[in-house]
C-alpha cells in the first residue's frame, strides 16, 4: 500500500506521571511545596551540618525526592501506523494505557518521548456531551457542543436538522437540557458527535450509554463513517463484542506497551489469555490513582479461595469470595452499597450482585471492607471478569468509583468430584453458568394433570 | 498544451489539510494560529459565559447596573460625604467615585473569574484540544459585557450633573485596552497558578477586596502624599483608573506623569509575563488539574 495511505503514524511513543506518594489528593496545596522547602532549607542550615555534612544532606535530600516522586510510565515505546479508513479497537485492562494514548492522540497531553505523525483534522469523542451546559437549551448546546468538538457554525447550521433527527429531540429543542431525561441527553449529545466530519474519529466507550435501539443505530452510523466516507476511526471499548462487530482491526495493550495487533478475533482471544493469568488482585495503594470520585474511592480488590489464599483460579465445586477495600471520603446520606458485576469472557454480563444495606443510615468516612461469598457450583468453566463497583442511592443512583474488569478469574473444572458431571459426561457443557439445582427423579404410573393457571 | 500524461496526473487522494507532529516539547509555532482557528470557540464560549450568567436570575441583567450603582451611592457618601475627601477640579464626586469604579469593577470580576475559568471548564481541558488561552480570554469578556453595561450609569450619571466630557473621551477606547490587558496578565497568572495550587482560591478573593482600598477608587489618588506617589503608582490598577479619569473628567483630572508610565510599564509586564507563564505551564494543566 502506498505510503500515503498511513493517516497515523507513531514512533516510540512514551509518557511519564510523576506519583506523588505523600499527598493523596487530586492537586498539590502550597502549604505542601513550601513545607518541603522549609525543611530542606532547614536541613542545610543546620550549624552541625558543616562543609563534609553538607553534600551528606543533599544526596539525603535527592534520594528523598527520588522516593517521594515515583516515575510511572503509561505509555512506553509504542509504536504502530494505521491507514486510512482502517476502524481499529483499541483493548487492555485499566491502566493499560488506553486512555492516554488517546489523549496524546487528540492533543489534549503532550507525550514524554517519541513521536506521532498525524494526517487530517482528529476529533475525539472521549466523552459525549463535553461541555454540555445544563442551563443552556437544546439548541444552543448543539452549538456549543459542536464548537467544542471542532465544527464551525456554517457546518452546525447546514447539519442541524439532521443531528435533531438523529437524536429525535425535536419537541425539546428549547427546553434547558438540565430538564431532560438521561436518554435524550445522550442522544443529543451523541447526534452532534456523530455528525462531526473529521478525517480520524478518536472514540473513547461512549456507546456504553443509550438503549439497545439508539446503541445499535449509533454503530450504524460509526460503520457508515468509516466505510463510506472512508474516515478512519478509533475506538477504545470494554465491550468486545462491539469491537467484533465493528472494527477491521484491533490492538492490544498491556502496561503501557502494544502487546498484540491484528484481526479482532485472534486478539481478543489472546488478551482473554492475558487477562486469565496475575489478575487475581488490583491494589490501587500502591499502583497509584484509585478510581473514584469525592465521594469514595476503590483501594484494593482481590479474589481468595476458601483455604484464604489469593487465587485466579478456582475450582469448580469449592466457593470463594470476592473482597473490596474501599474508602468512603464523606458524610453522605444513605448508606452506599458495594456491588460486583461479573461478565464471561464474550462479554456478557451473568449477573449483578449488590450488598444489601440499610438505605438510611449515615455512614461515617472510613475504610470498609466489603466481601461478596460466592457459592459452589455457580459458573461454567471459563474466564470470567468482575467489575467492583459502589453505588449510592441517595438523590437518585450515584456512582462513587465504578472499575471495570478489574478482577479475572477462571473457574477450573476437575470433573472428578464435580455435582454437575456426575452423569460422568466429560465434554464441553455450554452456558454462563452451572449451577448444581435440586432435582427430583420418581417413578409413577401415568403422566401427571398439568397445574392450572391462575 | 501539456502532454496528455502530465495533464492526467493521478491525484492523491489527498484530502487532509494539513499534517501534524506531535513531540515532547515542541515549540509550537502554529499556537497563535491555532488561536485564530479557533477563533469561533472562543466566542461560543463567551456566548455561553454571558448566556449562562443571568439564567435564572430574577432580574437579570440588572444586576450588572445594580452592584456598581450601590457601590458608587456607598463610596461617594462615605469618602465624599462623611470623610470630605477632595473631587478633582471641579467634576461631582460621585462622577469621581464612578470613573474610578468602571475600571476597578471590570479589573476585580475579570480577575475572580478568569482566575477560576481553568478549574470550572476541567471537563473541557480534559477532554478536547483547543488553545487552553481561549478559556481566560473568554472569562474576561464575559466581565467585558457587565463593564459595557455600566457605561450606561456613567451617561445617566453625566446627565445628571450636566457634567459634559471634552474630546478626551475619544481616549477612552485606549484606556478600557490597557484595563483589559492588566486584567489579563494578572488573570493569567492566577488562573495558571490556580490549576498548580488551589490555594490560589482563597488568594484571589482576598486580592480584590484588598485591592479595592489600595486603589483609587473611591478617592482622587492626587492625596497621596508627593513621596508615596512612585510607590503607589507600583499597583498597576492605579495608571488605569488615573487614565479613565483623565478621560472622562477631563481638565482638572491629576496624573503623575512618572507614576503613570510606570504603572502602563507594570501592566505590559504583567500581560507578557502571564502569557509566557500561561504557555509554560499549559501543556501539564490536563495532567494535573
Amino acid at each position: 500500500m502506498a505510503d500515503s495511505d498511513i493517516v497515523i503514524r507513531v514512533e516510540g511513543l512514551g509518557k511519564k506521571y510523576s506519583l506523588h506518594h505523600e499527598t493523596s489528593e487530586r492537586y498539590t496545596a502550597l502549604r505542601d511545596v513550601v513545607a518541603r522547602q522549609v525543611k530542606v532549607a532547614g536541613r542545610l542550615l543546620n550549624p552541625f551540618t558543616l562543609a563534609g555534612q553538607c553534600r551528606k544532606a543533599h544526596t539525603q535530600v535527592a534520594a528523598e525526592r527520588a522516593q517521594r516522586e515515583e516515575e510511572f510510565w503509561a505509555l512506553k515505546d509504542v509504536s504502530f501506523e494505521i491507514r486510512r479508513g482502517e476502524r481499529v479497537g483499541i483493548i487492555g485492562r485499566n491502566g493499560a494505557g488506553k486512555s492516554t494514548l488517546l489523549k496524546i492522540l487528540s492533543r489534549i497531553t503532550e507525550p514524554t518521548t517519541g513521536r506521532v505523525e498525524i494526517c487530517g483534522r482528529v476529533a475525539s469523542l472521549l466523552e459525549v456531551g463535553t461541555g454540555f451546559h445544563p442551563e443552556l437549551t437544546g439548541r444552543e448546546n448543539i452549538f456549543l457542543n459542536g464548537a467544542i468538538l471542532g465544527m464551525t457554525r456554517r457546518e452546525i447550521r447546514s447539519k442541524f436538522d439532521e443531528i435533531v433527527d438523529f437524536a429525535e429531540v425535536e419537541k425539546f429543542l428549547d427546553t434547558p437540557v438540565k430538564r431532560y431525561s438521561s436518554g435524550m441527553y445522550v442522544r443529543l449529545a451523541f447526534a452532534v458527535a456523530a455528525h462531526l466530519e473529521p478525517e480520524i474519529l478518536v472514540v473513547d466507550e461512549v456507546l456504553a450509554v443509550g438503549d439497545a435501539s439508539f446503541q445499535k443505530k449509533c454503530l450504524g452510523k460509526m460503520e457508515d463513517v468509516a466505510d463510506r466516507e472512508g474516515r478512519t476511526v478509533l475506538f477504545v471499548s470494554h465491550q468486545m463484542q462491539m469491537i467484533v462487530s465493528l472494527c477491521s482491526r484491533c490492538v492490544l495493550f498491556s502496561s503501557g506497551s502494544l502487546v498484540d495487533d491484528g484481526a479482532p478475533a485472534s486478539v481478543i482471544l489472546n488478551y482473554q489469555d492475558v487477562g486469565s493469568g496475575g489478575a487475581a488482585f488490583v491494589d490501587y495503594l500502591r499502583a497509584g490513582k484509585p478510581p473514584g470520585n469525592e465521594m469514595a474511592r476503590l483501594l484494593q480488590g482481590w479474589i481468595q479461595d476458601r483455604d484464604q489464599r489469593l487465587a485466579s483460579e478456582v475450582a469448580i465445586q469449592h466457593p470463594f469470595s470476592i473482597h473490596m477495600v474501599y474508602e468512603i471520603l464523606v458524610h453522605v446520606p444513605g448508606e452506599p452499597f458495594p456491588n460486583i458485576h461479573v461478565f464471561d469472557s464474550r462479554g456478557n454480563c451473568a449477573f449483578v450482585s449488590a450488598a444489601r444495606v440499610n438505605r438510611f443510615q449515615l455512614v461515617s468516612p472510613g475504610i470498609y471492607h466489603a466481601i461478596c461469598t460466592v457459592p459452589a457450583n455457580l459458573f461454567n468453566d471459563g474466564c470470567y471478569t468482575v467489575s467492583l463497583a459502589l453505588t449510592f442511592a441517595h438523590s437518585g443512583i450515584q456512582v462513587g468509583f465504578k472499575d471495570r474488569q478489574a478482577l479475572n478469574f477462571t473457574v477450573v473444572d476437575p470433573i472428578d468430584n464435580v455435582p454437575t458431571r456426575e452423569t460422568g459426561y466429560a465434554g464441553a457443557i455450554p452456558g454462563v453458568l452451572r449451577p448444581s439445582l435440586d432435582w427430583v427423579v420418581q417413578s409413577q404410573a401415568k403422566p401427571s394433570p398439568i397445574p392450572q393457571l391462575q | 498544451m501539456y502532454p496528455a500524461s502530465l495533464r492526467k496526473v493521478p491525484r492523491q487522494p489527498d484530502r487532509s489539510p494539513h499534517r501534524l507532529v506531535l513531540e515532547p516539547n515542541r515549540i509550537e509555532k502554529q499556537y497563535w494560529k491555532d488561536l485564530w482557528r479557533y477563533r469561533e470557540l472562543f466566542a461560543i464560549l463567551a456566548w455561553r459565559d454571558v448566556t449562562v450568567r443571568y439564567k435564572q436570575t430574577f432580574i437579570g441583567v440588572a444586576w450588572a447596573l445594580i452592584r456598581p450603582f450601590l457601590t458608587m451611592m456607598v463610596f461617594t457618601v462615605i469618602f465624599g460625604r462623611l470623610a470630605k475627601l477632595p473631587s478633582e477640579g471641579a467634576a461631582p464626586y460621585a462622577v469621581l467615585v464612578f470613573a474610578g469604579m468602571l475600571p476597578w469593577q471590570f479589573f476585580s470580576t475579570a480577575l475572580s473569574s478568569c482566575s477560576d475559568s481553568l478549574i470550572t471548564n476541567a471537563n473541557l481541558l480534559t477532554k478536547v484540544y483547543f488553545p487552553r488561552l481561549i478559556v481566560p480570554a473568554s472569562a474576561v469578556i464575559t466581565s467585558f459585557v457587565d463593564f459595557l453595561l455600566s457605561f450606561l450609569i456613567l451617561a445617566a450619571l453625566m446627565v445628571w450633573f450636566q457634567w459634559w466630557p471634552s474630546w478626551r473621551l475619544l481616549t477612552l477606547p485606549l484606556w478600557v485596552a490597557v484595563a483589559f490587558a492588566a486584567s489579563m496578565g494578572a488573570g493569567l497568572w492566577l488562573a495558571s497558578l490556580n490549576v498548580q495550587y488551589r490555594d490560589f482560591r482563597y488568594v484571589v478573593p482576598f486580592l480584590v477586596q484588598f485591592g479595592l482600598y489600595v486603589s483609587p477608587v473611591g478617592f482622587s489618588s492626587a492625596i497621596v502624599p508627593a513621596k508615596w506617589q512612585l510607590l503607589y503608582a507600583l499597583n498597576p490598577m492605579v495608571g488605569v483608573i488615573e487614565g479613565f479619569r483623565w478621560a472622562i473628567i477631563g481638565g482638572g483630572s491629576f496624573i503623575n506623569p512618572l507614576g503613570f508610565w510606570l504603572s502602563m510599564g507594570i501592566v505590559a509586564l504583567m500581560l507578557i509575563t502571564g502569557i509566557r507563564q500561561f504557555r509554560r505551564m499549559e501543556k501539564r494543566f490536563a495532567d494535573v488539574i
